[in-house]
């Protein structure tokens, strides 16, 4: 199916299962431990060895020698895989630095040699017989803040230059130029990358790994073995998190093939806890100056975002300006992303690549530049809302109610009874502080194809290689299908992550929710043409879905009778068109926060949170919101607590594990609410849909940050707000 | 317990892991209710020989360092942290996983209010979760103190603050926290 106009009328708008809330149908699985995570797949392959990794000790240069004798003569070994024995293996299009193979180092953690044994504790002991030496690179670079007046820029042009900035600045009556920090963040989703592989007597392999993007490993898998992609088949049904480190091929499953191809028998490998960090992938460190100009009544004039971040050589690392060109008007606008190559672990995408940094920053030189204006910052937002590009007025966004959140959002949380002078509201040893930010994410649709199949008995099938990485995947593709088929969700069976299937968006850049149910309901689509030629070439159109059964010109058939003779299938995948460049597509919230910030000690107690959020048609409100509350406690994190340390002079990350890399805990967290508004936007896809998936993370640290000025009447610009940066300032007890 | 060091070349000096390796033992222990006899490692901790060898896996590993409390398992009533216990530790104990809790026709009622709030989204730090949430009741119920507890000679209310501090060992990145507490809050009542 081509979408290449914005979406009319269609089954989809009944709403009697979608935009329903409805509990996930893998639930019970995940919730009594019986559904199925890639390390744990003992049914698929019998007598699987275990393959532990060793990792480089350094962060640049070369090997000279592995010397594996110890570890092959210990017990229970099978084999010893070193990466020196090998050329670099090919690596997915996507990834920047390779994964194994060769001598050279790029990255502390890169993955050395692979022990292969009988059992986990056998190869995880006989790794630390593995003794590699180096030839360590003394000029490596891994500190940023060195390259903040001389970085180049990541284009040869700036991403957005209108007007005239500088002039436009300079006249502006009201001005703030600052610079932000943001520090490198890991993913840390709880379930490591773990892969298991296996080879038939064919040459094909075999992979049930923990991927977002099934298909992208299929694809990375070929690279890396010099494979076809009808030789390697992954498979991907239960994904203990992402959050972008899964997005591309890693070292798990490339070292599991190597392991399996070298010993004849499966192997299985899941990354240590503390190798994640340096081993994979992080969200890059940024420094951001920010200037905004405007006039008296709080109109912008001038904006400028320069955003520096870090790169191993090939990549992208983390463009925080991406929202600047489009959030808020202004004529006169030079937006420049710059880029650094360092000699640290490959930087790549974490939830909300870009948006994330970026809003940590820009929002709060907004909540700055309001004060400065004697705004409310809520005030300030809405005068300076855009419905168009404000780099391209010809261009407008297909859907904006970002003021309508602001206004509800203010409502709601009680802003008007804010404390309103920064440090001014105590109560006890706690100082209250109120806060809000916006956030932008760009609403990005991705091809995605499935096959829906219609069984004797009525009820309905789902196949696509689309993932659930806890985004709920399963159960709105239920919810898209039975209600173009007129189910039950309980009458439709979702099948996920495998590459057998019809190739699907994946899992990333919240396009997934979006985009592969609109690939169901294309799919669907194909059914129901394919059922009313069955009744007799009546009109597809005019068919009625309801209760298992079609109604056609007064004639209503059961769908078990339809396919009584057997199972009918239907494939098909949603194109997107270009059409959807015609337009800006994007998601909207407006975040308000409260807190206290403890006179004596600087501790920061987050005491509720709220997030109206407008992202088009919402599937599942139940998950959806989990899907919010849950990136708003990433962002509470990012504000408060999340950073992963350098050491500059030997270029890894100190805080390498769950203890030394503090995410947010229950404690942390108290009220949250989260209100969605009744939107549809029928340019994004056919269910009039948009992600929700990373709206949530952006915006919220930053609205954290405001409430923390607030309460203590101390700008902090450099993230996390850990309380070593207020202590000295804190007002006298 | 038998433990049998079947290799005695192992002189002093020579390497500690090459001669632990040698050495396993058999080791009995109840798990949900059923008598089991396995033959181990003696290396193999508690969260191994659930999820390797009794290929109950539904317990899961997220960091094998205490770190993260997706291990989470009740042992003699408590909850322990099976990645930072030695099966061999663990002869002749009670152990309950999250297979022995409920099942997918049959949930136990936390696990049944996990899915109606959804107190969860990848799932991997679920079972440990739902083995805490189950626990933290008990533990009020029978007069264990918290961080947050204020009079400790009173009966200890279950309040979220409460909840709060007792779950705090199991780390959901996905960030399901405040549906957690719904579920639980709601199970602590008796409520369907």
């Amino acid at each position: 199916m081509d979408f290449n106009e914005p979406a009319g009328t269609n089954p989809a708008d009944r709403g009697t299962v979608l935009g329903k809330s409805t509990p996930r149908i893998d639930g019970p699985l995940k919730t009594s431990g019986h559904a199925p995570y890639a390390y744990e797949r003992h049914d698929v392959a019998e007598d699987q060895l275990a393959g532990y990794p060793v990792f480089s000790a350094i962060a640049r240069g070369r090997i000279t020698r592995i010397d594996s004798a110890a570890a092959e003569a210990a017990p229970g070994v099978v084999a010893v895989i070193r990466s020196t024995d090998m050329d670099v293996l090919g690596k997915h299009g996507m990834n920047v630095v390779p994964h194994f193979g060769g001598d050279e180092i790029r990255h502390y953690h890169q993955a050395v040699a692979l022990v292969v044994a009988e059992s986990f504790e056998a190869a995880r002991a006989a790794s630390g017989l593995v003794r590699v030496a180096y030839d360590a690179e003394g000029h490596a670079d891994y500190d940023l803040s060195t390259h903040r007046d001389t970085a180049m820029a990541r284009k040869a042009e700036p991403d957005q230059d209108v007007g005239d900035f500088a002039a436009a600045f300079a006249e502006a009556p009201v001005t703030l130029d600052e610079t932000y920090t943001t520090p490198c963040q890991t993913h840390a989703m709880m379930e490591p990358h773990a892969s298991i592989a296996q080879w038939d007597e064919e040459g094909r392999l075999t992979v049930w790994s923990s991927t977002q993007m099934v298909n992208w490993l299929v694809e990375g898998l070929c690279s890396a073995f010099d494979l076809d992609p009808d030789q390697v088949r992954v498979d991907s049904p239960f994904i203990g998190g992402g959050f972008g480190s899964k997005l591309f091929m890693r070292a798990d499953s490339v070292l599991a093939a190597l392991g399996a191809r070298a010993t004849g028998r499966p192997v299985k490998v899941a990354l240590p806890r503390p190798a994640i960090a340096n081993n994979t992938t992080h969200r890059a460190r940024t420094i951001q100056r920010i200037r905004i100009g405007a006039d008296r009544d709080g109109r912008i004039t001038a904006i400028a975002h320069d955003g520096l971040s870090h790169t191993q050589p090939g990549g992208d690392g983390e463009n925080s300006t991406a929202q600047t060109p489009f959030f808020y008007a202004g004529a006169n606008r030079l937006i420049t992303p710059r880029l650094v190559d360092l000699h640290l672990p490959e930087a790549h995408a974490m939830r909300a690549p870009g948006e994330a940094s970026g809003l940590m920053a820009l929002e709060i030189a907004m909540d700055e530049m309001a004060e400065k204006l004697g705004m409310d910052p809520v005030e300030f937002r809405i005068l300076n809302d855009t419905q168009v590009d404000p780099g391209q007025p010809d261009r407008p966004f297909s859907d904006r109610n970002f003021v309508t959140c602001l206004r509800q959002g203010a409502d709601r949380f009680g802003w008007a009874d804010r404390n309103t002078t920064p440090g001014g509201r105590r109560e006890g040893m706690w100082l209250i502080g109120h806060g809000m930010a916006g956030a932008y994410r760009g609403a990005l649709t991705m091809n995605s194809g499935a096959l829906v199949r219609l069984r004797p008995d009525g009820t309905a099938v789902v196949e696509t290689d689309m993932t659930d990485i806890g985004t709920g995947s399963y159960t709105i593709i239920a919810q898209t299908a039975a209600e173009m088929l007129g189910l039950g969700v309980d009458q439709v069976e979702v099948r996920l992550g495998d590459s057998r299937y019809p190739v699907s968006s994946g899992s990333g850049g919240q396009f997934g929710a979006p985009s592969s149910t609109a690939g169901v309901y294309a799919a669907c689509v194909k059914l129901r043409e394919e059922i009313a030629r069955r009744l007799g070439n009546v009109d597809a159109g005019s068919l009625d879905f309801a209760d298992g059964r079609v109604t056609a010109s007064g004639r209503s058939t059961s769908l078990a009778e339809i396919a009584a003779d057997g199972e009918i299938t239907a494939e098909d995948k949603v194109a997107f068109g270009e059409f959807q460049d015609d337009v800006l597509m994007a998601t909207f919230a407006a975040h308000f926060v409260e807190l206290a910030v403890h006179a004596g000690t600087g501790e920061t107690r987050v005491r509720r949170m709220l997030a109206v959020c407008d992202a088009g048609r919402i599937l599942n409100p139940l998950s959806a919101r989990s899907q919010v509350i849950g990136g708003m406690v990433m962002g509470l994190g990012a504000a408060l607590m999340e950073e992963l340390a350098i050491d500059t002079g030997r270029g890894f990350f100190a805080n390498h594990d769950l203890a030394g890399y503090e995410v947010p805990v229950h404690a942390d967290i108290a009220s949250q609410e989260v209100v969605f508004l009744d939107t549809l936007d029928p340019a994004s896809t056919p269910l009039k849909a948009k992600g929700v998936g990373e709206l949530g993370l952006c915006g919220i640290a930053a609205a954290v940050a405001n409430a923390h000025y607030n309460a203590t009447g101390l700008r902090i610009r450099d993230y996390p707000l850990t309380l070593d940066k207020v202590l000295e300032e804190l007002p006298a007890i | 317990m038998t433990t049998d060091m079947t290799d005695q070349r192992s002189a002093p000096g020579a390497d500690p892991g090459d001669r632990a390796a040698q050495m396993r033992s058999t080791v009995r222990f109840t798990v949900n209710g059923e008598m089991r006899e396995i033959e181990i490692d003696n290396r193999t901790t508690l969260l191994d020989a659930l999820r390797e060898h009794l290929r109950l896996t539904g317990t899961k590993k997220g960091c094998d360092h205490g770190q993260c409390g997706a291990c989470t398992v009740i042992v003699n009533g408590r909850r322990v942290n099976s990645c930072l216990t030695l099966a061999v530790m663990q002869d002749g104990h009670e152990i309950e996983t999250i297979e022995g809790i409920g099942a997918p026709d049959a949930l136990d009622p936390m696990q049944a209010a996990f899915v109606e709030h959804d107190g969860y989204q990848c799932g991997y730090c679920t079972p440990g979760q739902i083995c805490s949430a189950r626990a933290v009741l008990d533990e009020i119920a029978a007069g264990i103190p918290s961080h947050v507890t204020g009079d400790l000679s009173a009966r200890i209310e279950i309040t979220e603050d409460e909840i709060r501090e007792r779950m705090s060992g199991n780390i959901c990145r996905c960030g399901a926290y405040a549906n957690m507490m719904t579920a639980i809050l709601q199970v602590s009542r008796g409520a369907p």
